[in-house]
């Protein structure tokens, strides 16, 4: 009978939350369907993470081999490809990260197989995969699907809850895969990204920029409004890409991850990338034009309104209280 | 060295009430403003300054129909060399496989060292199209990328990973790199910049052009409908005027501690 698999996401010697969320959702998926939940750990000195994994799965299949010591799309190509023709499972979970979406793609179309990236949800039925995922910023969902034997998902973070996983209490298989050589994609290095002059993290008040701050002579605007509550100035990635503040200052995904006790959204649409960096702060206020934003989900209070008019008389009424 | 890059005009849908169609399947796109997609403008603005710096032949792609010209022609007053729109009426709903086949079917006889794509596409987002456009035409890729420097037939570049962490990485020419926004900073394109090259050539390319059977792009995944996406508790929404409003928000505050 052909299992659920997910691809193991690892860094430096450490399993990644988005591999327990994929495993959370196979054992859902696996328990409905009656097959095995099957984990794909690939790379070098795997023994420790193995061990980590094997309650929570069927099986573990290790393929350790030289030059895995760092991710790289194309020898887990290799790996995978291999034994999906060997196994053929129904699905394929990957992240939908930066290994994820450097490798899924291209997965897929070396093997044929059709591919759906950035699910939220997603069931199987009747050898009928039907997955969800977001469009347009986050405005709208769609349904895709495939009837395909085998099907690949990229999974986006945060989807599915670890809590669930019960243990399963598996084996781990050693697969033996003689990887072509592959000179022409090599890691050299990570690279860390430098320490900022304010440390947005530490912060108690955040007030965060987007796109609706129209450019960088506005933001003094949303820098008085941070000086009156204490806290320190941030932004969603448009803000950091255009330079109009530094890359240190963007919240989201790529940048940091931050839990204020308040979190004051000016001109943030809320895609989710920038959601997943903030929806943890105490309370989250959020002012946009559009009634329609994304952000308005995860913010606690809304304002529909022009943060141009609103934020001014908001300084004001700040500085009244403090002061009185 | 010939680049090529592929683009993709898109509608902007920031502070718009988006409308599903009645075949539940597409947006409404009557009277939406549309854009060249913000990842391939950074793409785009990267093959323009290999062009600068070391000399290139720049070629755009795009595959759609007649209104899409308009990111080629920006891409023509910025510097590219030639402009080709791949248009089929058998693509009408083709899912990122299929136009990465059609891509692909097109640029194996194009000289190209370089190929560059964004990251995903402002409308669907698979973030899909390049990589399997690498594959299907047997070249490294590496997406997410925030710096790519060229020197004796090999890139070096950096991808962006989560938090912060980039990777270095090697990789050989030719190859497919995604461009990640923030990477550069696109120039600005004059009106007049784009009347200037209104009257330059666009390749317009269908299916028995590029050698390519219908079944070769019909699509392996099926979009089945469009929805509005599942919502949170939401905000509750302070209405009033400005005055009442900023006075409803600080007393918020207060009460929540944070003044």
């Amino acid at each position: 009978m052909s299992g659920v698999m997910v691809l193991v996401e690892h860094r430096r010697g450490e399993i990644r939350e988005i591999t327990w969320e994929m495993l959370a959702k196979a054992q859902e998926l696996s328990s409905s369907l009656g097959v095995e939940v099957q984990a794909v750990l690939i790379g070098r000195g795997l023994s420790g993470m193995a061990q980590e994994l094997r309650p929570f799965c069927h099986r573990v299949l290790v393929a350790e081999e030289e030059g895995l010591e760092a991710f790289n799309s194309e020898p887990y190509q290799q790996v995978l490809g291999r034994l999906i023709e060997e196994r053929r499972p129904a699905l394929l979970m990957i992240g939908h990260t930066a290994q994820g979406m450097d490798l899924a793609p291209s997965l897929a179309a070396a093997l044929d197989l059709p591919l759906v990236t950035d699910c939220y949800e997603f069931g199987l039925e009747d050898g009928r995969l039907w997955a969800h995922r977001q469009m347009y910023g986050g405005k709208l969902s769609a349904e895709v699907s495939s009837e395909a034997p085998t099907k690949v998902v990229t999974v986006r973070t945060g989807s599915f809850d670890p809590e669930g996983l019960r243990e399963v209490g598996g084996e781990v298989e050693e697969i033996k895969v003689r990887l072509d050589p592959f000179p022409w994609k090599r890691f050299l290095e990570y690279v860390e990204a430098p320490p900022g002059e304010v440390d947005i993290t530490q912060a108690e008040v955040i007030v965060s920029v987007g796109r609706g701050i129209g450019g960088p002579e506005n933001l003094g605007l949303a820098e008085e409004l941070a000086r009156a509550l204490g806290g320190v100035l941030a932004c969603s990635r448009p803000v950091a890409d255009k330079k109009w503040l530094p890359k240190d200052r963007q919240v989201g995904t790529s940048g940091k991850t931050v839990k204020p006790k308040l979190y004051i959204a000016l001109g943030i649409s809320g895609a989710f990338q920038h959601i997943v960096g903030m929806k943890q702060s105490g309370l989250i206020l959020a002012i946009n034009k559009d009634p329609k934003a994304p952000i308005f989900q995860v913010a606690h209070y809304g304002i529909v309104g022009d943060l141009f008019q609103v934020v001014p008389a908001l300084v004001a009424k700040v500085r009244e209280r403090k002061g009185g | 060295m010939d680049v090529v890059v592929c683009l993709k005009r898109v509608p902007e849908v920031a502070e718009v009430d988006l409308q599903v169609d009645p075949t539940g399947k597409r947006v409404k796109t009557e009277g939406l403003p549309f854009v060249l997609n913000d990842w391939d403008s950074y793409a785009l603005e990267e093959a323009v300054r290999i062009k600068e710096r070391m000399g290139a032949k720049v070629t755009a792609v795009t595959v759609g129909g007649e209104e899409d010209e308009e990111v080629l022609r920006r891409a023509l007053a910025l510097g590219a060399d030639q402009a080709i729109r791949i248009s089929d009426p058998r693509l009408q709903a083709p899912d990122a496989f299929a136009i990465a086949r059609v891509l692909a079917q097109l640029i194996k006889d194009l000289p190209h060292d370089l190929i560059l794509v964004g990251v995903q596409a402002a409308d669907d987002g698979y973030a899909q199209v390049g990589p399997t456009l690498a594959e299907l035409l047997g070249i490294p890729h590496a997406t997410l990328v925030t710096s790519l420097e060229l020197e004796g037939g090999k890139a070096r570049v950096r991808r962006e990973l989560e938090a912060g962490l980039e990777e270095v990485l090697e990789v050989e020419l030719p190859a497919l790199f995604s461009i990640q926004s923030g990477i550069n900073e696109p120039r600005y394109v004059s009106i007049l910049g784009i009347r200037r090259v209104a009257k330059k050539e666009i390749k317009i390319l269908g299916l028995e052009a590029l050698g390519l059977e219908p079944e070769g792009v019909r699509p392996k995944v099926l979009l089945e409908r469009l929805f509005s996406p599942p919502v949170g508790e939401g905000a509750e929404i302070i209405t009033g005027g400005v005055e009442e409003v900023a006075e409803r928000v600080a007393e918020i505050f207060e009460r929540g501690g944070v003044i």
